[in-house]
């Protein structure tokens, strides 16, 4: 299974390495994890871009960055098989080639998860918008409110298994020294119970003050303390849903670490898979927390 | 690529001010901690080596869990700035647990910091002026002092700035980096304010024939074996506050004892020699140091006292009237309404010598605050004191100052709105517990928890309305080594465990009549308590208190009474009290109340768990 899989996983890489000089030939620009303000209000003058709002669609009427089309994050989660995620990227109007550039409300962990299932069925030309929708309001930046609709697309579909974990593979990492599990809940969580062999880095260590990812260089000595270099493999996981643990993934692609892959189901899938937890019940921890 | 943002919009005022703090940590600290980690991973660094190093430079380890530290960040006198509390909270959301906890010295604690990530906070605190650098480990830990130094109406002058000059002198000092064991130093304000008499040095100042000085107290500690300090002499005049200084911990470091771990504080050096002989020690050492020390020593000590003072002196608040000699320092004498801010401003605003102008507690449980409390905190200071800072106090709590009449009504209403204006600040209400099996080694019962069951049942029966209680304190330590205190609380409990039948329970030891000040004395054991009938036991004495006591007496002074065997009618001393309390704490059989045997915070069955202490290194 772990063979076929990564024989298949090559001939996706030869795949990709293809389209990628294609690509390159066209116009648009290939993004990179994490688009800033100045490049998204200039891909929107330019009317090269496709913005992904992932609130909730109430919020989104109520205003969204110019241009964006809405995508909340449960119709995404409610079928998020790689058919159906072409669908959604074929409905909202979004190429092989178009720039994609998501955001939420929610610090980045919802975006992140819609940027990762887009990267995971092919669309490798995403990037999370650097700010919160609450922060590109405050700096004043332009938003509307009417709904966008655009022309429907006919995206292909190329599976990316290099990006993706399940329990299985979880189980055989477990005692590999070049993979490392990363649980990004946070610190009292992990605390209580977690993947046997999994390092916690709660996915409060990633943002800074006013964005939702540190810079690269903070991030990047974050890892090298905790041992971690590029040559490793690292897979992460939260929760239940992959949401939290999407916002890792790309803080760890931005630190300049190329092998990451998500479990998306998570904790909550382990667990009803009944497989092993570390647990740690030795201290009250809980009790030191004020609210 | 991302890069940082740096929009005036999104941050405010906030990073100006950190010009203005002090310096107390230094960023390449950081750098070179995170480098032992790393030597210490890779099995370059002995263990020992390694846990004396993180020791120094102030990361604990955590309760049976190596993988993670507590970080004590040190406040000299107590004194801290917005920008830092919010750098707190910050440090906490990405590193720690998301709260803060202020400790009974004036400390503030990170918790669950993973220990590759220690650096990383050290980082942070650097940034806003702050350290933990010789906040653990055999050295001279955060120098407290009385949180109304400068504002309490019967202080001869403020300490404040020698409390931050003896930190300043003896931070990263090689006098003091390997000392026998850890060293403390304790300022108060007047006679009553301040836990002089448990400091390996404590100070109180007074002034005589003009000239400032301090009665200096020598060799009190609390631990498993405690003493009160003993007074040196009438009067240290404050051009000999750093040679005494600097000879006691010359004393300390060469004839306390090394060996025996149980017995290295310098409160054990000087009950072994006796007090005469430690006192006759000590001056000659003294004469000896005044010969030899050197003018730039003195000079840069003298300087560190400007620097201090300049800082303190708040520009504003010295052209106030210092108006009030020899007064009380009342809390507003208004009795309670049932409004919650009159009930606030009954327990928990204070005046100050400075007319017009007020201090606020802010009561935490237990000192716990989450990082958007720290936030609030932060704006409320920025807001409304005109000092623009604040203090920690050893009853873990905040003390906002220089606040006007007029702007206390808006204070309660912020406060209040993120869960900080609880009353009963000065009152019993307030309990202190250390952090107990939340995270420390040693730490037997969970005393952190039981502290804050104590004080919401308080709040929930108004007890913080009833003026018997003013002043009355309960101190909790989950282990005999006093971290919560407990010796010098009116009620007192330490932790520990015991065999009920055929079952561990967790227990604790109930002191009576502990006080601080400068006549503080230490409790007397008065029985054992299951932890669980703790509560019971308090809300008892309670009631026999309000059936017994005389002509308005106090709680503490009722209590005080007793304990000295002088009491009337029912309860005549602790014999008495121990009689009608020893029905309370039967607990009943294990099959049909287990719960009366567990600890709080766990639902399965109690084991003494503790492991090697990390308070010595």
């Amino acid at each position: 299974m772990c063979s076929l899989n990564r024989t298949f996983k090559q001939k996706n890489n030869q795949i990709k390495i293809l389209k990628k000089r294609e690509k390159s030939k066209s116009s648009s620009l290939a993004l990179n994890n994490v688009c800033d303000i100045d490049t998204l209000r200039t891909l929107i003058k330019k009317n090269k871009v496709r913005i992904v709002d992932v609130r909730k669609k109430d919020e989104y009427l109520k205003g969204h960055i110019k241009t964006a089309v809405s995508l909340p994050l449960a119709e995404l989660l409610s079928n998020d098989d790689p058919e159906s995620i072409i669908k959604i990227l074929n409905n909202l109007g979004i190429s092989d080639d178009t720039p994609v550039v998501i955001y939420d409300d929610t610090f980045g962990a919802l975006a992140s998860r819609v940027a990762w299932s887009f990267k995971y069925v092919g669309h490798s030309n995403v990037a999370l918008l650097e700010v919160t929708f609450d922060n590109w309001k405050k700096l004043g930046l332009e938003v509307e409110k009417k709904s966008n609709k655009y022309p429907k697309t006919s995206h292909s579909m190329d599976i990316d298994y290099s990006i993706f974990a399940d329990a299985e593979y979880i189980e055989n990492a477990q005692n590999d020294k070049n993979k490392i599990i990363i649980d990004s809940r946070e610190r009292l969580n992990f605390l209580t119970e977690h993947i046997p062999n999994s390092k916690n880095i709660p996915y409060t260590m990633l943002r800074s003050e006013n964005s939702i990812l540190r810079n690269p260089s903070e991030l990047k000595r974050f890892l090298e303390n905790r041992g971690i270099d590029s040559n490793n493999e690292i897979i992460t996981y939260c929760g239940s849903v992959g949401t939290l643990s999407g916002l890792t993934f790309f803080a760890l692609k931005t630190a300049g670490i190329s092998n990451v892959k998500l479990y998306p189901k998570s904790f909550k899938e382990w667990k009803s898979l009944g497989k092993p937890k570390t647990e740690f019940k030795d201290a009250n921890y809980w009790d030191l927390s004020a609210e | 690529m991302a890069k940082s943002i740096e929009y005036d919009v999104l941050s405010s005022s906030k990073n100006k001010e950190s010009e203005t703090n002090e310096k107390w940590g230094l960023a390449e600290e950081s750098e070179y901690f995170a480098n032992k980690v790393k030597l210490y991973r890779q099995d370059k660094l002995n263990a020992d080596e390694f846990r004396r190093f993180r020791l120094q430079n102030g990361a604990y380890g955590s309760r049976l869990n190596s993988e993670f530290s507590m970080i004590r960040i040190k406040v000299p006198g107590g004194d801290i700035a917005p920008n830092q509390l919010e750098k707190i909270a910050n440090l906490s959301e990405s590193f720690s647990i998301g709260s803060a906890h202020v400790s009974t010295r004036q400390n503030i604690q990170l918790h669950w910091v993973q220990l590759e990530d220690v650096s990383e906070v050290f980082r942070g605190l650097a940034e806003v002026g702050l350290t933990s650098r010789e906040a653990c480990g055999n050295t001279i830990r955060n120098v407290m002092c009385s949180h109304f130094a400068g504002v309490c109406p019967n202080e001869p002058f403020d300490t404040t700035p020698y409390a931050k000059a003896i930190a300043r002198f003896f931070l990263r000092n090689p006098i003091c980096q390997n000392l026998p064991r850890k060293f403390k130093f304790n300022f108060s304000c007047c006679s009553k304010h301040g836990y002089v008499r448990i400091a390996d040095v404590g100070l109180v100042p007074i002034i005589r024939d003009g000239i400032r000085g301090f009665r200096v107290y020598l060799g009190g500690g609390l631990g498993a074996a405690s003493f009160i300090g003993h007074l040196l002499e009438e009067f240290t005049p404050e051009s000999r506050l750093l040679s005494t200084s600097i000879a006691t911990i010359r004393l300390y470091d060469r004839l306390g004892n090394r060996e025996n771990l149980a017995r290295n504080r310098m409160r054990y050096l000087v009950s072994e020699i006796g007090w005469e002989k430690f006192r006759e020690l000590l001056l000659k050492e003294r004469t000896l140091v005044e010969a030899t020390i050197s003018i730039p020593t003195r000079n840069n000590f003298e300087s560190f006292l400007k620097a201090a003072e300049t800082t303190a002196a708040n520009p504003d608040a010295i052209t106030l009237s210092a108006n009030g000699k020899k007064r009380k320092l009342p809390v507003l004498s208004s009795e309670p309404n049932d409004t919650p801010y009159d009930r606030w401003l009954h327990t928990n605003v204070v005046t100050q010598k400075q007319s017009g102008f007020y201090s606020v507690y802010i009561s935490l449980g237990a000192g716990d605050i989450t990082s958007s409390q720290l936030r609030v905190l932060a704006d409320c200071i920025r807001e409304f004191s005109l000092e623009k800072k604040a203090r920690t106090n050893p009853q873990q709590n905040f003390l906002i100052r220089y606040i006007k009449a007029d702007q206390l009504p808006k204070v309660f209403q912020r406060l209040s709105r993120s869960g900080l204006g609880n009353p009963g600040a000065n009152t019993i209400v307030s309990t202190v517990g250390c952090s107990g099996t939340t995270s420390c080694n040693l730490a037997i019962t969970n005393s952190h928890r039981l502290a804050k069951e104590i004080q919401s049942k308080f709040l929930e029966l108004n007890v913080d309305k009833d003026n018997d209680f003013v002043n009355s304190t309960i101190k909790i330590s989950g282990c005999p080594n006093s971290c919560g205190q407990h010796e010098v609380a009116t009620i007192g409990f330490y932790g520990g465990a015991s065999r009920i039948g055929t079952s561990m329970v967790p227990i604790y030891t109930m002191l009576f009549d502990g006080s601080t000040g400068e006549d503080g004395e230490l409790g007397k054991a008065v029985m054992r308590v299951p932890a669980k009938k703790v509560l019971e036991v308090v809300l008892k004495i309670i009631d026999i208190f309000k059936k017994e006591r005389k002509n308005g007496e106090k709680l503490n002074e009722w209590i005080h009474k007793i304990s000295m065997g002088n009491g009337t009618s029912e309860v005549k001393n602790l014999e008495d009290m121990k009689k009608i309390l020893l029905p309370i704490i039967e607990l009943p059989a294990f099959t049909s109340a287990p719960d009366f045997y567990k600890d709080y915070g766990t639902d399965t069955n109690f084991v003494a768990k503790t492991a090697r202490g990390e308070c010595a290194a």
